[in-house]
């Protein structure tokens, strides 16, 4: 089991507001995915020519300061916001630069995301201490995309929990299981991708992102995704302007959108959506198995 | 010992924004004697609101119910004023649950009897293995609907999904929408008048107003009723 929220506010005046009004839709959550969660968040794009990247350490005294210096030597300019375990780096470099020298200088270091607009945390406890470390209220932005994980398939690690990023500002969070995620990463290893888990989420998220990357639309990947996965999902994805939402077929695992004026909020359960303002009005739904719902930011 | 039960123009009310949900559900296994009405306030999606009720009580659910809700129930009569989550009425002995929204997923599943009515659309698997009690939908039904249903009547006022029916046994269902596909052994029958009497029936304790004859039978086929060894590579 487990627990998946988002939320996308179309009144602009919100964006402040977005951590303050996620932070009960995760707890709510909690009896969902008590072990690990994780959130990314969407807010204004970085310069076209900059890049962000979310890095994680497991080691809650890991020296960043240290970090930083090496790699404001190596870039030459970068800016460092550090949380916790957590640090976003935000440079002209390309990402694999970054990637490949926190590989080599860091291997305890991992990197979440890549992208304009997204920044991702992760991490293993309870859906409240993760928020609290990352002082998740806090966030402001257009979008976000949010998982409590009740660990099924692998282990509770903070690489396992989700949300599982590919590429450059595209994510994804899962509730269920997929039977055939072996058979995923060989097809998708065969050419040339890496996966960096055992998580059979990270194999529906590099699947999609590998259609999406060949240019696809998301609509036409998910088709061939409802043939290539065999097993149980509700899969919720982030894009820089968009969220996407989809069952599968039988409708295995359950979600919930309400719909107002003001913003598209999405959860596993209408528990997370009952503190939202007017949510009392809104517009409530289960999304239909096999069918792709979108919404854009405007 | 319930920590405090508020009585409001001779209603029990409870509101589960200050009040745990256990103590609810303990007050509605007590002894009731007396007791007409009991409400509830913010249920904002919590789980298993009147489980196992056992008394001709009316309880009444203001806004929208979690899993579960009503499940077990016999003899009283549950109003959820919203949507209902998955499992709603499940395994119902007797009474009435009425939903006035949409139910989620396996509405209904296995009830032994009592009346369930779903104002809006039901998910998938509405009514499967249902057992002799009675499901109104006045919307549309999801896939696997009454799936081996062994007793009791379905009425759908809108369309049904994929499959509808599958491996029925006793259990009837009708149909004034489209159905996307017919489960395996299930096929459309003649309306009688006995059918037309009963869905009247269940359509005036549900409130709606359809017109019976618009409505179509389906039932088993019985072909699996018996083990056929000529065509054992089908099974």
């Amino acid at each position: 089991m487990c627990g998946i929220v988002g939320l996308l506010l179309k009144n602009k005046s919100m964006r402040p507001r977005l951590g303050e009004l996620m932070v009960p839709m995760l707890i709510g959550m909690t009896e969902r995915g008590p072990d690990s969660s994780g959130m990314a968040v969407f807010g204004e794009p970085v310069m076209n020519s900059h890049r962000k990247v979310s890095l994680y350490c497991g080691d809650a005294g890991f020296n960043w300061r240290h970090l930083e210096g090496a790699l404001l030597e190596f870039l030459g300019d970068a800016q460092f916001e550090v949380k916790a375990n957590h640090c976003i780096v935000t440079s002209t470099a390309k990402p694999d630069e970054v990637r490949a020298w926190v590989g080599r200088h860091h291997p305890s270091v991992h990197v979440l995301s890549v992208g304009r607009s997204i920044d991702l945390y992760k991490d293993v406890g309870l859906p409240s201490e993760v928020a609290a470390r990352y002082a998740f209220k806090n966030f402001s932005g257009s979008h976000l995309v949010g998982h409590t994980r009740m660990a099924t398939e692998s282990a509770v690690t903070p690489q396992n929990a989700h949300p599982y990023t590919a590429g450059e500002d595209w994510c994804l969070v899962h509730n269920g299981s997929l039977a055939n995620p072996n058979s995923i990463r060989r097809m998708l290893e065969k050419r040339g991708i890496r996966f960096e888990s055992d998580c059979d989420t990270e194999g529906a998220c590099r699947y999609l992102h590998w259609r999406l990357d060949m240019g696809e639309t998301l609509e036409t990947a998910l088709e061939h995704a409802f043939e290539d996965f065999d097993g149980f999902f509700t899969l919720l994805m982030g894009t820089e302007d968009k969220l996407a939402l989809v069952r599968d077929p039988f409708a295995c695992k359950p979600a919930v959108v309400a719909e107002t004026d003001d913003y598209v909020a999405i959860a596993s359960e209408f528990h997370s959506l009952a503190h939202l303002p007017g949510v009392k009005h809104a517009n409530i739904f289960e999304p239909k198995p096999s069918e792709v719902y979108s919404w854009s930011v405007q | 010992m319930v920590s405090s039960v508020k009585a409001v123009k001779g209603a029990v009310v409870f509101d589960l924004a200050s009040q745990p949900l256990r103590d609810l559900n303990q007050f509605l296994h007590g002894d009731l004697q007396g007791i007409k009405g009991v409400t509830v306030e913010n249920p904002d999606g919590a789980h298993s609101i009147a489980v196992g009720m056992n008394a001709a009580v009316q309880v009444d659910i203001n806004g929208h119910a979690g899993y579960y809700a009503a499940g077990m129930n016999q003899h009283a009569s549950v109003v959820v004023h919203g949507n209902a989550g998955p499992g709603c009425a499940e395994n119902m002995m007797s009474g009435r649950v009425e939903v006035k929204g949409f139910a989620s997923g396996g509405a209904g599943a296995s009830a032994h009897g009592g009346l369930l009515v779903i104002q809006g659309d039901a998910g998938l698997r509405c009514g499967i293995s249902l057992k002799g009690g009675n499901i109104v939908v006045g919307g549309d039904v999801g896939s696997f609907s009454a799936f081996m249903a062994q007793a009791g009547t379905m009425v759908i006022c809108g369309d049904a999904g994929d499959g509808l029916g599958d491996s029925l046994y006793e259990a009837v269902l009708y149909v004034r929408g489209e159905v996307k596909s017919l489960g395996a052994d299930a096929r459309f029958e003649p309306m009688g008048d006995t059918d037309i009497a009963t869905v009247k029936q269940l359509l005036a304790d549900a409130g709606l107003s359809h017109k019976a004859s618009e409505f179509k039978r389906i039932a088993s086929a019985k072909t699996l009723y018996h083990w056929n060894a000529d065509s054992k590579q089908t099974y």
